[in-house]
């Protein structure tokens, strides 16, 4: 076990007893507070599903009906708790089918520690049955990763993967056990991770960064903020809002931000990005202070960068110093825990007042609504619209629901209108674009929230891409509301066929099941709407509903989602229509 | 377009399997094309050094440099320019011995740091080390008589800036 560091072991131990590794996984999990895990057996993970029968007192397992499902269900818990969500998964397939999950979970910051059983360490490298090399394939989408081939070496591994996953930017951590190890004894004790010598998890806050970044702000007249789910991910919703309220500065978030500022607070600008506001888009390109809190500078937030707020300075809070600078060239960078940041600064800046300014944020507000917004919600054509589902939702829940959505336009349409009176209430796959996540994402997201509301937003591709994950509602009973937007189409490509390939539908067009009748054969109640007049009755009833519930709302086919920038064109040049 | 130059990464890293694959997995993802890598041990007790020769523009290069030091395992990374750095690369020649007498080898073999380090009577071996154009040079004027193999090393280099590694780790501790 020379790979790792010991300084654990010559701390004080507690008392030892042996104990098979595949026990010390469930034991370790149960020291990190964590009994509730997401997986799928198979045989190379057997020992640790052995050891989850016998701890089932203790220690939760959830079965969904494929890995994909089991990682994105833990994806869904960690992002509303905040903890590491548990996964695991046999060898071979079992490893491979996690990797759009890992992936997901990498560009989004979602902690996750997944355990995959690996062939016994003797076969490593033989092609042996359901061998594959998923340290190999994970390294590049995984935080850390590790294989363990002795017993002995669990508990430290595992300490440090929670510690890994959880601290600094979050991430997914994957542990590779082989099934000797799984098997073999070890004198069992248990140390949390405190530090790893070659990592440092949080920057030391430099005070001059911070003295300089108050006194641009101080100085600036059209100061923009932008954040991102740092504000989250940094627990720092509140030291956030007091910056914010004292600065009184407009104040846009990212997709990932969502949530972290009630959607109603007055200082709330919207959304920057591809489809998101018209108002913080344009004004990105009129603001002289751009200041950038725990967000990276996504090509779908930026559009074309060599036109992104080029007559603006930027300051740019950060915790991950290889994001400054990345792609957006900052004049000041606080690299440092936002939370410790946001609170040191407060001191140093003056409060301000930028109600002009804000002026023009409400004068860019009016045409949006008037043009796109309005008829959104309250359309007159025929065919019912995303927009108008998302009002009704809001009504309903009053803006308290966890929205978990999938990938398209119907996700666009959840974060434009969806209303967010709590933070981390807005599940999502953004940086990846994962479709397939949502159904599962929102059975992990109310195991993790069992009091709140989980409304899925789902369009009709995305949902069969894992919708065998009723299965798992079956079986657990948890109470999701899922709502499939269904336009007969994979809309977000159809509508860029129509706007940049001449309406060549190429492969768009999607011929689906009864998906009523597909929700009733797993005994989930369900209707499908089609009528305006039938659409709030419906909501009603499915947000009435202690169990899961299933609403499909036919759409009309050629919704598109507006404003737009469309790639490669600048912030300021975001479409109405 | 900024300027493509030659850079050298040093990566310090603690000693594990599979770190070669996380950082090489780095370059790849840039669809950065890496020139020669030498990995040995460093300075520090079980801290390895890795050496990448890269050709990247100096902004390519700062990203590269975050996203390696980004990695759990690695304790520190550093790019530098040629003039930044005391560098070294080895190479063989395997040459048939029917040349061995050849005046024109004779005077390649007059450059400063070549000698022979093995003759049989089918052939013999000529070990040069220096910067990369010496060996570049060297491998030009011999290629004529047929070489019978040829290897060349990573770069090994030493950089004139202070790297402060041991503080660094005291620090993090």
């Amino acid at each position: 076990m020379k790979t790792l560091n010991k300084e654990a072991k010559h701390q004080e131990t507690a008392q030892e007893v042996k104990i098979s590794g595949a026990e010390a996984v469930i034991k370790c999990l149960l020291e990190e507070g964590a009994d509730l895990a997401y997986g799928y057996p198979g045989g190379a993970i057997m020992p640790v599903y052995d050891e989850i029968y016998k701890y089932q007192e203790k220690f939760h397992h959830v079965l969904t009906r494929h890995e994909q499902g089991a990682i994105h269900a833990a994806q869904g818990f960690a992002r509303v708790t905040g903890k590491p969500g548990i996964v695991f998964a046999t060898s071979g397939p079992g490893a491979t089918n996690l990797v759009t999950g890992i992936a997901d979970a990498q560009i989004d910051s979602t902690p996750l520690v997944c355990i995959t059983g690996q062939v016994a360490s003797h076969l490593l490298g033989s092609d042996a049955f359901q061998e594959t090399d998923i340290i190999g394939i994970s390294t590049p989408v995984t935080k850390w990763n590790y294989q363990v081939t002795d017993a002995s070496e669990i508990p430290e591994v595992i300490a440090k993967a929670f510690y890994i996953a959880k601290s600094g930017r979050p991430g997914p951590v994957l542990i590779d056990i082989t099934k000797d190890a799984q098997f073999g004894e070890l004198d069992f004790s248990y140390q949390k991770c405190k530090k790893i010598r070659s990592y440092k998890a949080v920057p030391d806050l430099e005070i001059e960064k911070l003295k300089d970044a108050a006194t641009l702000i101080n100085k600036a007249k059209k100061p923009l903020i932008v954040w991102g789910q740092g504000v989250i991910l940094g627990e720092a919703e509140q030291e956030f809002k007091d910056f914010i309220e004292k600065t009184n500065i407009p104040s846009a978030c990212t997709g990932l931000g969502l949530s972290a500022l009630e959607t109603s607070h007055p200082l709330h600008v919207g959304m920057v990005g591809m489809h998101g506001n018209y108002a913080p888009n344009v004004l990105t390109n009129s603001c002289d202070l751009l200041i950038a809190i725990g967000m990276r500078f996504d090509d779908r937030v930026t559009g074309n960068l060599a036109t992104y707020a080029k007559q603006a300075k930027v300051i740019h809070f950060e915790i991950d110093a290889a994001e400054v600078d990345k792609n957006v060239k900052t004049e000041v960078a606080v690299v440092a825990d936002v939370k410790e940041s946001l609170t040191k600064i407060m001191p140093l800046v003056n409060k301000g007042d930028h109600n002009e300014w804000m002026q023009e944020f409400q004068k860019l507000y009016d045409i949006e609504h008037e043009n796109v917004i309005y008829d959104q919600l309250n359309p007159t054509k025929e065919g019912l619209t995303m927009g108008e589902v998302l009002g009704g939702i809001n009504k309903e829940t009053n803006g308290d629901a966890v929205i978990v959505s999938d990938v398209g336009q119907h996700q666009m349409f959840a974060w434009r209108y969806a209303n967010f009176n709590k933070t981390r209430s807005n599940v999502t796959s953004g940086g990846l674009g994962t479709m397939g996540f949502g159904l599962p994402a929102a059975i992990g997201a109310k195991m993790g929230v069992p009091d709140r509301e989980v409304v899925a937003i789902i369009g009709d591709g995305g949902y069969q891409m894992t919708c065998n994950e009723l299965g798992t509602i079956l079986q657990t009973k948890a109470a999701v509301k899922v709502v499939v937007l269904n336009n007969n189409y994979l809309g977000m490509v159809r509508q860029w066929q129509e706007l940049f390939f001449d309406k060549r539908y190429a492969s768009t067009e999607m011929i689906s099941p009864d998906f009523v009748k597909l929700a009733g054969a797993y005994d989930i109640e369900a209707q499908r709407v089609s009528k305006r007049e039938d659409l709030d009755a419906a909501i009603q009833t499915m947000i009435a509903s202690k169990e899961a519930y299933f609403l499909e709302v036919v759409i009309e086919q050629e919704d598109n989602v507006f404003p737009m920038i469309p790639t490669g064109a600048s912030v300021s040049d975001v479409r109405l229509s | 377009m900024e300027e493509i130059k030659n850079y050298t990464i040093s990566v310090y890293t603690e000693n594990n399997v599979g770190i070669l694959n996380r950082l090489s997995a780095i370059f790849l993802k840039r669809h950065i094309n890496i020139e020669s890598m030498t990995v040995s041990k460093s300075e520090i007790d079980n801290v390895h050094r890795f050496t990448f020769v890269v050709n990247i523009s100096g902004n390519q290069a700062h990203k590269v440099v975050g996203q390696l030091e980004k990695q759990i395992e690695v304790i520190r990374a550093f790019f530098h320019t040629e003039d930044e750095i005391i560098y070294n690369e080895t190479a063989l020649f395997k040459i048939s011995t029917e040349h061995l007498y050849n005046e024109e080898i004779q005077e390649r073999m007059k450059f400063r740091r070549a000698h022979i380090i093995a003759i049989t009577e089918r052939y013999f071996v000529i070990e040069a080390s220096g910067l990369k154009e010496d060996i570049d040079n060297m491998y030009d004027k011999l290629m004529p008589y047929g070489l019978l193999q040829f290897v060349r090393s990573g770069r090994i280099a030493i950089t004139k800036p202070k790297m402060a590694i041991s503080e660094l780790l005291a620090e993090f501790n």
